[in-house]
């Protein structure tokens, strides 16, 4: 199992290679230079600028240079909020992403898997339709049009909840932005759920665990919930992608100073290497979440295991 | 198994068709247009009177023809960024497929890694660097959402690289190209056309998104993203421009869903069999 884990390390390190390659070709096709202004400044002075973020050597070099930062965990400097590097800027606005990111996975999971087994248990009944129209509303639907009818239902009319971040203090805070960002992934983990939970159900062990007299609630908690857990299971590495992609837009709607709000504005202001950055940690984080996921799979999964 | 049997499918199909002939039509019935600004109707709330059915924006701007000319953006990026997707997909796929061996595994392998990752950042990226233009919205979403297109015509090339037409094509000497334009693809087109209906509400998805941060399409140009972004900066008194936008879109996405999945129910009962 280690080994396994250590292999498939390994071979996420081409595509890490490959994924940074890429970012900063794009970065870096770009037509003109980070600093065209309006203003035009004395030839002096742009040479030292572009001496000073190294943009007067040539390409691999640059290259080399932005690499051999990466593995020190030096992202470069800013090019827009000139005092701080984006490793800085990266590092304070994190953790609140993450926290939000990992309360709405869980809710996601939870509410989706009980949801999803509720209407496995009682198909084609009324409750049944219900749980799965809502679910396909809720897949259909796009985060950025959820969290501002939320909003504009549960904090403007109702003014239950607060519509923003920084005007109030506490758990209160956290229930819309959470709330918005798992409704979709509680969707898809319901109708997952529910159409593994039908399959597993049928299947021989469950009959025979059935014939011999277990009760409803102890087969799904004993037998059925962990083989139809595993299409979750894999459904874990889009969610999360999902996730992150949300939490640009939930940081955006709520003003919330998150890693999401800090792309949403670099991207505006075109501070490349913020983005550049960014774009890199995205995509590590998730690779390396899948990486996650696969070994959990094979963990939970001894069919896998064995191989 | 008739696709045009099932009720959803039915009405799906019809409002979409509905909603799109609307958006084309509509703009003309209106006395307004999608420009015109005044300043002596700004934020009324939908009413008959002064054919303001929708109301008007912030800067007086009818919401009814403005939507409806969202409707035409969003329609119009999503339609061709799916045939930029369906072209690369099944360019790459059919290769793939037909080349076979040592040349597929790698490709398919590529194919694989892309799709760990969070592409819309990307998207983002090329948004940043580049000039914001309709063009780079197209390209940028097509080169999001050919991978599961690469990956289904890979599946269909395998089998008819099987069949005798194929075989006998490659026997007497025909180029490798050629057996993909003239062999190949007309075999993969029902199954294409119906994977790029699957391929429009992601497009349509991916627009919106950009349009919704202001890294899409630019005023005075407008998609229902921008439409939905403007709507969350007047909520507090003007709920209509959040909410009219914030329904089409819904809308539309679910009626694409229900046909996509009616498709794919399709599908896979063909496999099965």
């Amino acid at each position: 199992m280690l080994r396994y884990a250590l292999l498939r390390l390994l071979g996420a390190i081409p595509t890490l290679l490959l994924v940074i390659a890429l970012a900063f070709l794009m970065v870096h096709a770009a037509p003109g230079g980070p600093f065209d202004d309006e203003r035009v400044l004395p030839p002096e002075i742009e040479a030292n600028i572009a001496a000073a973020y190294q943009l007067d050597q040539p390409l691999p070099q640059q290259f080399l240079h932005y690499l051999s930062g990466l593995l020190r965990g030096d992202l470069g400097p800013s090019y827009r909020y000139r005092d701080r590097t984006v490793s800085e800027l990266i590092g304070s606005a994190f953790p609140l992403s993450l926290q939000l990111g990992a309360m709405a996975m869980l809710l996601a999971t939870v509410v989706g898997v009980s949801a999803g087994t509720y209407a496995a248990l009682h198909k084609d009944s009324l409750l049944d339709r219900i749980v799965m129209t809502f679910a396909m509303t809720g897949i259909s639907i796009p985060v950025f049009v959820i969290a501002p009818v939320l909003v504009l239902l549960l904090a403007v009319q109702l003014q239950w909840l607060p519509a923003g971040w920084t005007g109030s203090t506490g758990i209160r805070r956290y229930i819309l932005p959470v709330v918005s960002l798992a409704l979709p992934q509680i969707a898809y983990i319901a109708r997952l759920t529910r159409a593994s939970m039908i399959e597993v159900l049928e299947s021989d062990f469950v009959r025979t665990a059935r014939s011999q007299g277990l009760g409803t609630a102890a087969v799904v908690r004993l037998h059925a919930l962990k083989p139809a857990m595993l299409p979750v299971l894999s459904y874990m590495g889009p969610a999360i992608a999902a996730i992150l992609t949300g939490s640009v837009v939930v940081e955006e709607v709520f003003g919330i100073p998150g890693l999401g709000q800090h792309f949403v504005r670099g991207a505006l202001n075109r501070d490349y290497t913020l983005v550049l950055g960014i774009v890199i940690f995205y995509a590590t984080l998730v690779l390396l979440l899948n990486l996650l996921v696969d070994l959990l799979y094979g963990a939970i999964d001894p069919r896998i295991r064995r191989r | 198994m008739n696709v045009a049997g099932s009720k959803t499918v039915r009405v799906s199909a019809w409002l979409l068709g509905g909603i799109v002939l609307l958006a084309f039509v509509g703009p003309w019935l209106s006395p307004h247009d999608y420009l015109q600004t005044d300043f002596e109707q700004i934020l009324q709330p939908p009413a008959l009177a002064n054919a303001h059915v929708f109301g008007t924006d912030d800067l007086g701007r009818d919401l009814f023809v403005r939507t409806m000319h969202g409707v035409q953006i969003t329609v119009l990026v999503a339609v061709v960024a799916s045939i930029v997707s369906l072209v690369i997909g099944v360019l790459y796929g059919a290769v793939a497929g037909l080349a076979g061996g040592r040349i597929d595994a790698v490709m398919m392998r590529f194919v694989d890694t892309l799709y760990a990752l969070p592409f819309i950042f990307f998207v983002i990226l090329l948004m940043v660097v580049f000039e914001r233009n309709f063009l780079l919205i197209f390209v940028a979403i097509g080169a999001v959402n050919w991978l599961d297109m690469a990956r289904i015509v890979r599946g269909q090339t395998l089998s008819l690289r099987e069949r005798e037409f194929v075989q006998a094509a490659q026997l007497t000497g025909v180029s490798f190209g050629k057996i993909i334009t003239r062999h190949i693809a007309p075999n993969l087109l029902g199954i294409v056309i119906v994977y790029v209906t699957l391929t429009i509400p992601q497009a349509i998805l991916v627009e919106s998104f950009l349009s919704f941060l202001g890294l899409g399409i630019q005023e005075p140009q407008t998609s229902l993203g921008a439409l939905v972004d403007g709507g969350v900066n007047q909520m507090e008194g003007a709920a209509w421009m959040l909410l009219i936008p914030a329904a089409m879109l819904a809308l539309i996405l679910l009626c694409f869903n229900f046909l996509g999945d009616a498709f794919r129910d399709l599908f896979d009962a063909r496999q099965s069999r």
